[in-house]
């Protein structure tokens, strides 16, 4: 830290002609009034204006701006459309933000090799758009992902529903480019299925923004099923469901999506959007099966089967494609229907193995009495990925500081039973504490080594991610007040 | 066949310790069955992992086994067909040889990693000991996990220049409930052609290869799903099948007699065919092309083809040294800069991947 420019050093109207030789003036923003739609990503708890924003819509120009940050130590934050949730996006005070927005054209699209080029800046959603014609999708659907960019999905290594069976976004591309500190232009991955040297496309992936900012992705496409098919399942002990979930992967199928709700959150989901849940149930299961239709029509008659062994309470099989919508919009809208019910929430992301589930829930319940606060639990349950949700409410004293210790001790149990801190949310400024209790201090020292390798400097988006040995920075997460969620048009789940 | 359980971790890590305190070099072996492989090494010492064994922990309910890194692939792919669960990216066991080290070390995948994913895709975390007798654990067990730096996977595919892998989880899956292989006698362009053709549609295609007119298409899944599958494919039925893909997993097809040269290709699948005179083997949709040529090095480089792909001399029976292609100075610059942050005085494997580290 101590060779990153100190506030005194950095003189702002130089540093703003030196900018101005690179990119347009519309392209630099320094008034407060325009830096502060930057100050937070989908974190809002954590603010902080940036020193200034650049707006480059070139790599050639991500380059140069680099090379000017490098020569006069200013450190750096990339950020796309700044959706994420655990305020990795968070300016630097003393620092550039490097906002890569303009950077949204799609490059190419190759159907024969199913592979689109695609600048950092373009958002998840218009990808499948751009190719829904050829019968092609792009397989990672993180929640966001009508407002979140693939640079985003690189640089936090993104999931969504569907990564049960299709996998992550380090699954999902092929190469990248990215612009190292010192301003080079390098190309990890290939076009070809592999190439050697030591994989630095999976290093890039999930390193949010820590090691060098990418100006290019190339993505695979995959075929789009034949067909889908949702089932509802509901149950009177939640135990029961995670059996359920258990026998249907033993048996050998692979959902396209495999989601649970608790009784809490299933209510609160059909008093706000009336999806017609059973809301007597301790537990739903939601299952999407895709495939050939010859191999879905198998697999629901089978997933049937194994539901009604696990003691199933009641089954449902969309009729329709209308109905499958409809059977997925209470989960879709879980976040914001236990946004009305509770002044506050708290949302958590761990990921646990899935025979852990009910000790972990039961846990959970004594938790929550303990700390008077009670607990709406969304789950991924097919990949293990727990969505808990606190209730608390900001005006009572108290309350607050009880939530962030109620969520660092479900975190704590996370990687007691075997689990990790974050399944796709990522660590940013938010997680740093849990990142000390998961990995020892020497394994942090190798990840900080990693670091210095791209960036001997610690410029690009200092102080996140990996903490440092001396600091476990204050416990924090994604707030939400009066369901005044940033980004509240989008689906969380 | 189960793996013995024997837990060396601490005796590897004295070894890596007291080479690090005599200035030694180390070369980390385990079954020996890659030793073709790679550029030659010249170290001081032996580290021998093949003892170290043992399936850790596995649970066909979570889909992930964890394993030592000697315990042979043989051994793990039984323990996974008695809860019919199968390794996806279907690596060589040579023998019995190959270990869970050595596969991921140097990340080989059989036919079906067109389809499914490479050793890499289904790493969840590693042990190692790194260059300064640390042992160190990254990632997990569990699928989903973004906490810290994706450090196990950079490990595979590394040749051992980074560390010593001790022990790693993989995610598994299940194994097709029906499989049959197709072929059709064709020339290979029309063969690539259709290959392209059948990948934009959602067909359960598990492996292809071409080689000497013909075309093998395998599929698997559901039995309704690869016979509604096969209507739009064609072609005829193989009969031992199994033995036919296993000797292009296991590389003991004939054509794998690998005089004088064998070449490992990485290319776009739609690369035409290449102007290099020898014999060609296609597999992965095209993506991946076997090559017997007594041409020289230089020329094979030089082909305008394969430099926008990757080139490998697999198998030589002549001096190894330039097996992969060589890489751009700025990409090279960050492989020496990470071998320095995890084996700083370098100690494992030197130039079994590169010259300079």
């Amino acid at each position: 830290m101590s060779q990153m420019a100190t506030k005194s050093s950095i003189n702002l109207p130089q540093l703003l002609k030196q900018l101005l030789t690179i990119l347009p003036t519309d392209a630099v923003l320094y008034q407060e009034e325009d830096l502060r739609p930057y100050e937070c990503d989908g974190l809002a708890a954590y603010r902080q204006l940036p020193l200034i924003v650049a707006l480059p819509d070139s790599s050639e120009q991500v380059q140069s701006i680099l090379r000017l940050c490098n020569k006069i130590s200013l450190p750096v934050v990339a950020r796309g459309a700044g959706t994420g949730l655990s305020g990795g996006a968070l300016p630097h005070e003393q620092g550039l933000l490097l906002c890569l927005s303009k950077l949204n054209s799609i490059l190419s699209i190759d159907k024969e090799l199913r592979i689109a080029r695609v600048q950092p800046g373009v958002c998840n959603l218009a990808i499948s758009q751009a190719i829904e014609h050829l019968g092609l999708f792009y397989a990672p659907d993180p929640s966001s992902q009508i407002a979140c960019t693939i640079g985003g999905n690189v640089a936090e290594n993104s999931g969504g529903v569907h990564c049960l069976k299709y996998g992550l976004t380090v699954h999902n591309i092929q190469q990248i480019t990215i612009v190292s500190i010192d301003g080079e232009l390098i190309t990890l991955g290939g076009t070809g299925l592999d190439c050697p040297g030591y994989d630095l496309l999976a290093l890039m992936t999930g390193s949010e923004g820590m090691l060098g900012v990418i100006v290019e992705v190339s993505v695979k496409l995959s075929p789009r099923p034949e067909c889908t098919q949702t089932l509802l399942a509901a149950f009177d002990d939640i135990g029961k469901a995670g059996d359920a979930v258990a026998s249907i992967i033993s048996a050998g199928i692979i959902p396209a999506g495999l989601e649970m709700m608790d009784k809490l959150a299933i209510q609160a989901a059909e008093d706000f959007v009336h999806a017609g849940y059973p809301i007597d149930a301790a537990a739903i299961l939601l299952c999407e099966l895709d495939g050939s239709l010859a191999e879905v029509a198998s697999h629901t008659d089978a997933v049937y089967e194994l539901l009604t062994i696990s003691g199933v309470t009641e089954v449902r099989i969309a009729k329709d494609k209308q109905q499958s919508i409809t059977f997925w919009k209470g989960r879709k809208a879980a976040f914001p229907a236990v946004g009305r019910i509770s002044p506050d929430y708290y949302c958590m992301d761990g990921t646990i193995p899935r025979k852990s589930l009910a000790q972990v829930l039961q846990t959970m319940a004594e938790m929550s009495q303990q700390y008077e606060l009670a607990i709406a639990n969304v789950f991924h349950a097919g990949d293990g990925n727990l969505h808990p949700l606190i209730l608390y409410d900001a005006n009572i004293p108290g309350e607050l500081q009880r939530a962030e210790k109620l969520g660092a001790a479900i975190l704590q149990l996370c990687i007691k039973v075997g689990g990790t801190i974050t399944g796709e949310h990522g660590v940013g400024m938010e997680k740093l504490d849990q990142m000390c209790v998961q990995f020892t201090a020497i394994e942090l020292t190798q990840f900080h080594a990693i670091k210095a390798a791209f960036d001997p400097k610690s410029l690009l988006n200092p102080g996140k991610a990996i903490p440092t040995l001396h600091r476990c920075a204050e416990f924090g997460a994604m707030h939400v007040h009066h369901g005044k969620l940033r980004h509240p048009e989008l689906e969380r789940f | 066949m189960h793996p013995t359980h024997n837990n060396l971790s601490e005796q590897l890590q004295n070894e890596v310790q007291q080479a690090i305190a005599t200035h030694q070099t180390l070369t980390i072996k385990a079954g020996g069955s890659k030793d073709f492989y790679g550029r030659d090494v010249v170290a001081d010492k032996i580290l021998n992992v093949a003892e170290h064994q043992g399936i850790i922990s596995y649970e066909p309910t979570e889909l992930v086994i964890k394993a030592r890194a000697g315990t042979p692939i043989k051994a793990i792919q039984q323990a996974l067909v008695e809860h019919k669960q199968m390794l996806a990216f279907e690596p060589p066991g040579y023998n019995g040889k190959a270990t869970l080290g050595g596969t991921l070390a140097s990340n080989f995948s059989g036919p079906r990693r067109a389809y499914s994913g490479a050793a890499r895709d289904y790493v969840l975390g590693s042990s190692i000991i790194n260059g300064k007798a640390e042992r160190l654990s990254f990632g997990g067990e569990v699928m989903k996990n973004v906490a810290g730096y994706d450090a196990s996977r950079l490990m595979t595919g590394a040749l051992g220049t980074l560390g010593a892998l001790l022990d790693a989880s993989i995610k598994v899956v299940p194994m097709p409930e029906a499989e049959l292989t197709l072929t059709h006698e064709t020339t290979i362009d029309t063969a690539l052609l259709k290959l392209h053709q059948w990948s934009q549609l959602p067909l359960p295609i598990s492996a292809s290869c071409f080689y000497q007119g013909r075309l093998y298409i395998r599929l698997s899944g559901t039995e309704n799903g690869i016979n509604s599958a096969r209507q739009t494919i064609g072609g005829e039925l193989l009969n031992s099948a199994a033995n036919f893909w296993q000797s292009i997993t296991e590389q003991t097809h004939p054509f794998f007699q690998h005089k004088p040269a064998l070449w490992r290709l990485s290319l776009a699948s739609n690369t035409p065919v290449l102007d290099i005179e020898g014999d060609t083997l296609y597999e992965w949709g095209g993506a991946l092309r076997w090559l017997k040529s007594d041409v020289p090095l230089q020329r094979i480089r030089a082909n305008s083809y394969l430099k926008k792909g990757h080139s490998t001399l697999f198998r030589s029976t002549g001096i190894r040294d330039q097996i992969f292609q060589p890489m751009p100075a700025p990409l090279l610059k960050l492989h020496q800069r990470l071998k320095q942050a995890f084996d700083p005085q370098g100690i494992f494997n030197i130039g079994r991947m590169y010259p300079d580290f």
